[in-house]
């Protein structure tokens, strides 16, 4: 559908990579991990290896959970866009194809102290 | 009351007519199209608009009479608090981040539906319709007027107060009800008329302002019962308008009703996740609680909207789309925004706070199915971490929905322990959504919801470009002061020092 | 059948006219609550001026009411002698 409008109604969107100075936006959440309340929002380089984004800003925004330091990271389960993906550590995002704005989960079976059985 | 009261020579039906309609003319060297520019592009059909008529008939003379009576009643009081101290009467200052969020989120919403009104009363030919719209335009503006005066107050003594116009424009939570109110502003006249005549005063209002002012009144808030009594009592009449307006247009052609629909399902959802803010307030911020989200949902939510889309029916009318994913989140959600405003609290203009033992043992009994299981754990962590000398404090900043802007803290609606992720591609770029309810509304109008200013992806653009020490510059936000745990705030020590000043010798 | 109800200020100016709703609506349930009173009716709620300016002993204006009005449900029907809250269902 269209907007309702007089005339043609045409918008520019304001979160365009190129607003970014060579960086771009990716959001990475822990699967039923809700101490934190909702998907980090990161704004990178898409030269960052994959690997510098997990143990960088991902290792120390997920510290405050109890189960941080359990992660197993040769055994996490990665989904990009809600798809199952599997992640180059040594490639950049811009190689994993990891795209401006998109939402990465990790899920870790077994792991979840802050759920009341 | 001391105003005069005449018999009147003329009924009210006769002066309603003398004083509205009759005020009206046919134009001769425009025609109506000229005049009247924005009547057709939504695509509802009115025949006859003397069919409208507001069901308490006043007039603008009753209207500026009563008015002045309701200002002389509220300022009477006001100066009554103001020379008695009346912020040493609050039960604790935790009190005032409610009011807080207020000033800074729904007193601009004031003088948005102000602007509104005042642009719909001019664009509709009816003069019924004109006349309502006019006397709705003054009792906006009056409400932002009279709130900013209210916690003007306020501001003499605590943090937080002094930037609410920055703050209106810059900070992130304001532009989930900034947005809201322009969403609807750049509508038609007709959607205007149905998302805040009909939806948010008819459908929501109830369960902003009687919970807040009830609340107000427990905790010892004078000054805002007063302006939330002075501007709720313009509120029946704008309820009374919204009911009216939605028959209206029902009754005047059959084309009307799909339109009318998807706009019901559009701006309920979008009131909801606005209004949702509110169950935090109720459930948490009030040091004395009034009842909690769930049971004001109960009676203002499914009793009266129950009572209101089974009357509708009879014109084709359905309960508003995300109906059932509202009632599944009642029990969440005040949970998931309190989560959320402490571990972000480094950036708000107000303060948050670890809920007692005793206010968790209150939401336990308020929400036995749900906040032992899945948000005291979360609690006692958190009261963990700050024991231990470190607080939580989630720097990771937030997902926003491209469509309501919240952070995207809610839950599948069957699943209270998965995030709910939504997202789509359009014309080649990436937008999340925090439900099936706000995608739906993006789907509809993506134009419209690409042009959303989102304050988390904003931070990493111009001017702040990622830096927090300047975007609390950017905010007017004081670090330190406005922002943080309540616990060891200025407020905290403030308000505690100078009530032992009022009740001791010292 | 539906409720509607009608939500005022508790003080003075309201005292009786609420004691005029509660004579006209035997039916209506009166709740106090904090800095308001909150009438709820099955289906319908009537408000008459006549009944209201007995129990004030002066003359009275239905309009007066918008000053301490908080809030309302139902279809309104109003003219000179009574006010008329009601769901069609
Ligand atoms: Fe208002
Ligand atoms: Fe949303």
């Amino acid at each position: 559908m269209t907007v309702a409008a007089i005339k043609e109604y045409l918008a520019v969107p304001r979160d365009r990579v190129e607003n970014f100075h060579g960086k771009q936006l990716v959001y990475v959440s822990w699967d039923r991990h809700l101490l934190f309340a909702a998907p980090f929002l990161l704004c990178l380089p898409p030269e960052t290896a994959f690997r510098e984004l997990v143990n960088g800003p991902l290792a120390m925004l997920l510290q405050a959970d109890p189960d941080a330091a359990a992660i197993d990271w040769t055994k996490v389960e990665w989904l990009k866009s809600n798809q199952p993906w599997t992640p180059d550590f040594d490639a950049s995002l811009a190689a994993n194809g990891i795209g401006h704005k998109d939402q990465l989960r990790l899920r870790t079976s077994g792991l979840n102290s802050l759920l009341a059985a | 009351m001391d105003m005069k009261v005449t018999k009147k020579k003329l009924g009210l039906k006769d002066k309603y007519k003398l004083m509205t309609r009759d005020l009206g003319w046919e134009p001769s060297y425009h025609s109506k199209d000229e005049l009247y520019p924005y009547m057709n592009y939504e695509g509802i059909k009115i025949h006859d608009w003397d069919k409208w008529e507001d069901p308490f008939r006043l007039t603008m003379d009753a209207y500026w009479k009563y008015q002045a009576e309701k200002e002389r009643k509220f300022y009477a009081i006001i100066d009554a608090h103001a020379q008695n101290n009346g912020h040493l009467n609050l039960t604790d200052a935790r009190y005032l981040s409610a009011l807080k969020i207020f000033l800074q989120a729904i007193s601009p919403g004031e003088y948005a539906a102000h602007r509104g009104f005042a642009r719909v009363g001019r664009e509709f030919p009816g003069v019924g319709p004109q006349v309502a719209c006019q006397m709705q335009a003054i009792d906006e503006i009056r409400h932002a007027q009279t709130q900013i005066h209210a916690m003007s107050n306020y501001n003499r003594y605590y943090n937080g107060f002094h930037a609410f116009a920055d703050q209106r424009d810059r900070i992130w939570y304001t532009s989930v009800a900034r947005s809201f109110f322009d969403d609807a502003m750049s509508a038609g006249p007709f959607e205007f008329m149905i998302a805040i005549g009909f939806s948010f005063e008819y459908v929501l209002t109830n369960l902003l302002f009687v919970p807040f002012m009830s609340g107000a009144a427990y905790n010892g808030d004078m000054a805002t019962v007063t302006f939330g009594f002075s501007a709720q009592s313009d509120e029946a009449r704008h309820m009374t308008l919204g009911l009216e307006v939605i028959k209206f247009i029902l009754e005047q052609d059959p084309d009307n009703l799909p339109i009318v629909q998807n706009w019901i399902d559009k701006w309920f959802w979008r009131g909801f996740r606005v209004l949702g803010l509110v169950s935090t307030m109720m459930d948490y911020m009030l040091p004395k609680r009034v009842m909690s989200w769930r049971e004001a949902w109960d009676i203002y939510g499914v009793e009266n909207g129950g009572a209101l889309f089974k009357d509708l029916a009879r014109y084709g009318i359905k309960p508003p789309k995300g109906w059932d994913d509202a009632e599944k989140a009642i029990d969440h959600m005040s949970h998931q925004f309190m989560l959320g405003l402490y571990q972000w609290s480094f950036g708000t203009a107000f303060h948050a706070w670890i809920p007692s033992d005793d206010d968790m043992r209150w939401l336990s009994a308020k929400y036995p199915d749900t906040f032992d299981q899945y948000y005291r754990p979360r609690w006692e962590h958190i009261k963990k971490l700050a024991a231990a000398g470190t607080p939580f404090k989630n720097y990771g900043l937030a997902k926003l929905c491209q469509t309501c802007q919240l952070p995207t803290v809610f839950t599948e609606p069957d699943d209270p322990t998965l995030t709910c992720h939504r997202e789509t591609v359009y014309k080649g770029e990436k937008y999340h959504f925090c439900s099936d309810g706000c995608q739906h509304i993006f789907e509809n109008e993506p134009e419209k919801y690409i042009q959303a200013w989102l304050p988390m992806p904003q931070l990493f653009q111009d001017p702040v470009n990622g830096d927090l020490g300047e975007w609390m510059k950017w905010v007017s936000l004081l670090d330190g002061k406005d922002n943080g745990d309540y616990a060891g705030s200025e407020d905290q020590k403030n308000f505690e020092a100078w009530r032992g000043l009022a009740t001791t010798n010292q | 059948m539906s409720t509607v109800f009608i939500a005022l200020q508790a003080n003075e100016e309201t005292r009786p006219i609420i004691e005029a709703i509660e004579i006209d609506n035997p039916q209506a349930v009166v709740h106090r609550q904090p800095a308001m009173v909150k009438i709820d009716a099955q289906g319908r709620l009537v408000i008459r001026r006549a009944t209201i300016e007995e129990q004030l002993g002066r003359d009275f204006d239905l309009q007066e009411i918008h000053i301490n009005l908080i809030s309302l449900t139902g279809h309104v029907v109003e003219d000179d002698e009574t006010l008329t809250l009601s769901w069609n269902d």
